[in-house]
């Protein structure tokens, strides 16, 4: 049940209250589905947001939103977001700026010294200089779901990231995160799903993740020393995760199968890519991954060339031979296998269905209907895994529209965090208070270990100490006291002129946060939100106990308890 | 010494302040404010009067040591000769020897740095169980880890972590209190359905949030009346915090002035020691200690891993005797995700292996014994010719623990553990009955 179905109170500008007359039913069912809307395909209302939606409609601002290209982004934020120099690099050149100064102070310090801990620091600055990676893809991630107009695009690239999951505490993938995100994932939330499944499946930082880079047939000509065998990690996590679902009806021998065919699958390195020659450093593939160099030079005829990705299919390294895969034979044909096993498994019913629920979970309810994830699953099928098209079926659903799910989904850290700010419209320089609360909340950004991605549900995230961290950073947030607008890090530290990076996402995917809930004397105080506009923002949507709690409190209490209201931990 | 013990991995923010005077006396003053509003803290005596009532309480403490602690120089095979072949510079003396190890039984000997905690074992509190481990082949932290937490070696989609599930399986509401993480986020193998309490560790523990002011919580107080489950969360949460600080708020007037110990540790388990005797409801807490991962420079009697366990060792046994009578009802763990190398490498370290020793001390437990199945050092016996072959499943000490301590029935043993192996006798009469 929704606990506001008992009716809700207003608050004017002048801070009084007053319950709607009954002649307001239907301006009050049109307002609880602009906040619908803006609850689901946004991260929440932005100022100006619930008046604009008011005014459109509902349903044009969900086609809108259906269509991001026709939304206009704001030049300065664009600017803002080409200004995040590595979140557009490819995973080479990453590497090649980044990771390979840091193998090649190694090895020039342990020419000099013996002594590991001389060699470790001799590799210091630069592995703090490669924390920017990070930094900018967090920042990047958290202005555009904050700020940016196209907020469904935003909703589902933090879905699709989260169904595609890889850790960027794990290895090479604390460089690697934001490309693929920003190339296997963002372009294509909206199109098939075949493109978004075939495009992680290429990308090195996944390929790392789920191990897939040393998976090889054993006894081809590439097996040897860390390529020794089959590894059916992302096999595995490829049908019971991102397409067919657990109970999917796909067996051990499927995995064991889908594992062969995705043999050889893998990165660049050291003589698998040939055209290792002087001078070429940079080009040359052998010299792009020297740490997975493993023997000379050997190559099978017609093995496929690098993709400028990082993506490598080793010939050398994959089983030939036929396969039979949930009841398909495959026949050996190196890459083209795996693509073929992609199209199966992107075609499967159990997959239409398996997404359908995923979409329904997070966009109705925590427990979706079944009859509406049915029918997306038809669409699914029926468009050929068209996302647009299973999106737009379940939003002109009545059951998306059935108010008894408005205002019922508890926000995950994420979306509590982000719909904060939104609501407060504080501009931020500063994000770390932002991504250390999420830590602390228990969902760091990108700090997802395992593949299964986070939950969304209510179960999942409310918990009392989460409860208190909520409203501490309500409080912190509301009273100004965030320091959202100090510069990101402090670049005097040290005395020596270096920028000091934090790291954004820390290798365990916990950190040790320690975020101040207050500006502390030194920072400077940020102007809190003003109460009347932040309850405007929010469509004044209060239950009679948050309304009477507000109304009660001093006014420099009121914007915090609004973002600490129970309605405002729902979306 | 208390960085040391710090997770090693980069802090993302601001560095830690200290609780200033100032937030002191704020601190004193709200508690003040608390218990002129009638909030009940329980006090010791409600921990007596519980005990009384005839409930048995078992109550499980877990020390994680994140980094593979070097199981092999903790307790120190030292009537293995291959032991010292293996290890020509940091191997641990032979007993008797200057900086030897402290006899245990005859064949295996405990690292002097941990000459502190020689108390629990010859009154019988302490036990070992030695080449234990994972069965998973992993020699990724990450990974490693990950299993020990979730307790699921090889699963990785297990979302919540065994101590969560200990607690969960305990049919009835929980209290807020019930399972407390010292450190700043609840960790993995505390994730899960039971609610978790969490105070940071060291000084950073006495932080007061917007929410300890009191103005600020009677604010919110009105708005979270109802029966639902985000009052009810709320109401957990302002109650556990309540408790935690104002523990800890006595702590500060009771410390002489504030003089940081220089082991932090020990003012970490200090703490604990303190809120649990204050709070029976704990039944179950978990604290990290990072800064094993001793690939380089290990040393032996002296050097990293001495350093490193030397405060340790003080801190359980100091943990031991500031639990006072609680200690009768308290099991601690002492856990790490892999052992290491049997051979010390060319850097003075080890790396990453295998089989590790597990620690289990408190009341309860048939200590002054090392536990496990041992099958020597040859080549042979070894886990791919180099490193302690696991004979004891990590899961298998810690179900007898769940089984005979706090009285678990093998169904609820299966939930905490779904799919562990079969009882291999190893461990059999580790925990009194």
């Amino acid at each position: 049940m929704n606990p506001l179905a008992g009716g809700f109170v207003l608050i004017r500008r002048d801070g009084q209250t007053y319950r709607p007359e009954k002649s307001a039913v239907i301006e009050e069912s049109k307002r609880d589905q602009t906040l619908h809307v803006l609850n689901r395909l946004a991260f929440g209302p932005r100022p100006g947001d619930f008046e604009r939606v008011s005014a459109i409609g509902p349903e044009r601002y969900v086609q809108e939103q259906l269509h991001p290209e026709s939304i206009a982004i704001p030049g300065d934020l664009s600017e803002r977001v080409i200004e995040y120099r590595t979140l557009h690099m490819s995973p080479i050149a990453l590497f090649v700026e980044y990771q390979r100064p840091i193998m090649a102070a190694r090895r020039d310090a342990k020419a000099e010294s013996e002594d590991k801990r001389a060699i470790k620091d001799a590799t210091k600055d630069l592995r703090i200089q490669q924390r920017v990676v990070m930094r900018e893809v967090v920042e990047a991630r958290m202005m555009r779901a904050i700020e940016g107009p196209r907020q469904l695009q935003e909703v589902m690239t933090a879905f699709w990231f989260n169904h595609f999951n890889v850790f960027a505490g794990k290895g090479l993938d604390s460089i690697w995160t934001g490309a693929f995100e920003e190339t296997a994932i963002r372009p294509h939330t909206l199109g098939k799903f075949r493109t978004i499944l075939g495009a992680t499946a290429h990308h090195p930082a996944m390929l790392f993740y789920l191990d897939n880079w040393q998976n090889t047939a054993p006894g081809s000509p590439g097996s040897k020393g860390k390529f020794e065998g089959i590894n059916e990690n992302y096999a595995r996590e490829l049908m019971e995760l991102h397409t067919l679902g657990v109970n999917g009806g796909y067996s051990q021998a499927d995995v064991i199968a889908l594992a062969h065919i995705l043999t050889g699958w893998g990165l660049p390195r050291g003589g698998g890519g040939g055209n290792r020659r002087p001078g070429m450093q940079g080009a040359g593939m052998g010299e792009v991954f020297p740490f997975m160099r493993r023997r000379r030079n050997f190559r099978r005829p017609g093995a496929a060339a690098v993709d400028p990705s990082g993506f490598y299919f080793d010939a050398e390294r994959h089983d030939f031979s036929s396969k039979n895969f949930l009841g398909h034979e495959i026949e050996g044909g190196g890459m083209a296998e795996g693509e073929h096993a992609l199209d199966i498994l992107a075609r499967s019913p159990a997959t239409a269905k398996h997404l359908s629920f995923k979409l329904a979970q997070y966009f109705v309810a925590a427990d979706p209907p079944k009859a509406l994830v049915s029918r997306m699953a038809e669409r699914y099928l029926a468009t050929d895994g068209e996302t647009r098209a299973v999106l737009e079926t379940m939003f002109t659903s009545a059951e998306f529209w059935d108010p008894r799910y408005f205002g019922v989904k508890f926000k995950t850290p994420y979306e509590y965090v982000v719909s904060c700010v939104r609501a407060t419209g504080a501009p931020v320089r500063n994000y770390r208070p932002l991504y250390g609360t999420m830590q602390i909340l228990g969902m760091p950004l990108y700090g997802c270990q395992t593949p299964n991605g986070f939950a969304n549900t209510q179960e999942a995230w409310l918990n009392p100490d989460a409860m208190m961290t909520r409203l501490s950073f309500a409080t912190a947030l509301g009273s100004g006291n965030l320091p959202l607008e100090n510069p990101p890090f402090d670049e005097e530290a040290g005395g020596d002129g270096r920028r000091r990076e934090p790291a954004a996402v820390p290798r365990k995917g916990v950190g040790k946060v320690n975020i101040r809930f207050d500006s502390g004397p030194r920072g400077p105080k940020m102007t809190p939100p003003d109460p009347a506009q932040l309850a405007a923002t929010l469509g004044e949507y209060f239950s009679p106990s948050t309304a009477n709690a507000v109304e009660a409190a001093p006014t420099q209490l009121r914007a915090p308890l609004i973002l600490g209201s129970p309605e405002f931990m729902k979306r | 010494m208390k960085k040391d013990f710090q997770d090693t991995d980069a802090c993302i923010a601001c560095s830690p302040r200290p609780a200033t005077a100032l937030s002191r006396r704020a601190f004193l003053r709200r508690a003040a404010v608390l218990s002129a509003s009638g909030i009940v803290l329980l006090s010791p005596h409600a921990w007596a009067a519980r005990s009384l009532d005839g409930s048995s309480k078992g109550r499980l403490i877990v020390v994680f040591l994140r980094g593979a602690v070097d199981g092999l120089n903790v307790v120190v095979p030292h009537g293995e000769s291959a032991y010292y072949d293996a290890r020509p510079t940091i191997a641990i003396g032979r007993t008797g020897a200057s900086d030897g190890a402290i006899d245990l039984d005859g064949y295996f000997g405990l690292h002097p740095a941990l000459a502190p905690m020689e108390g629990q074992w010859r009154d019988g509190t302490l036990a070992f169980v030695h080449a234990c481990g994972s069965p998973d082949p992993t020699r990724s932290h990450f990974d490693a880890q990950d299993f020990m937490e979730s307790g699921t070696p090889g699963v990785k989609a297990t979302q919540d972590g065994w101590l969560n599930r200990t607690l969960a399986v305990i049919p009835g509401t929980h209290g807020p209190t019930e399972a407390l993480s010292l450190g700043p986020t609840v960790p993995r193998i505390l994730s899960g359905k039971a609610p978790v309490a969490n105070i940071a560790l060291g000084r950073a523990a006495e932080r007061p949030m917007p929410m300890d002011r009191p103005i600020i919580e009677a604010a919110f107080d009105r708005m979270y009346t109802g029966g639902d489950s985000i009052s009810r969360a709320y109401r957990d949460g302002r109650q556990a915090r309540m408790r935690l600080m104002s523990e800890l708020t006595q702590d500060m007037t009771e410390a002489n002035a504030g003089a940081p110990s220089p082991n932090g540790f020990s003012d970490d388990t200090d703490r604990l020691a303190r809120l649990i005797g204050r709070d029976p409801s704990i039944r179950v807490a978990f604290m990290a200690l990072g800064g094993w991962d001793t690939h380089v420079s290990e040393g032996a009697a002296n050097g990293q891993l001495a350093g490193h366990l030397k405060p340790l060792g003080e801190g359980l046994a100091s943990l031991a005797k500031s639990l006072g009578p609680s200690y009768q009802d308290t099991v601690i763990l002492v856990i790490s995700e892999f052992g290491r190398t049997m051979h010390e490498n060319g850097n003075g370290g080890t790396d990453h292996g295998h089989g590790n020793v597990m620690w289990v001390m408190g009341g309860p437990v048939k200590g002054g014994r090392v536990y496990g199945r041992w099958l020597g050092l040859s080549p042979g016996s070894l886990y791919q010719e180099r490193d302690l072959a696991v004979t004891t499943d990590f899961r298998e000490p810690i179900a007898a623990v769940l089984r005979s301590h706090m009285q678990f029935s093998d169904a609820q043993i299966d939930r905490v553990f779904p799919g562990r192996p079969r009882s291999s006798g190893n461990v059999a009469g580790l925990i009194k009955v």
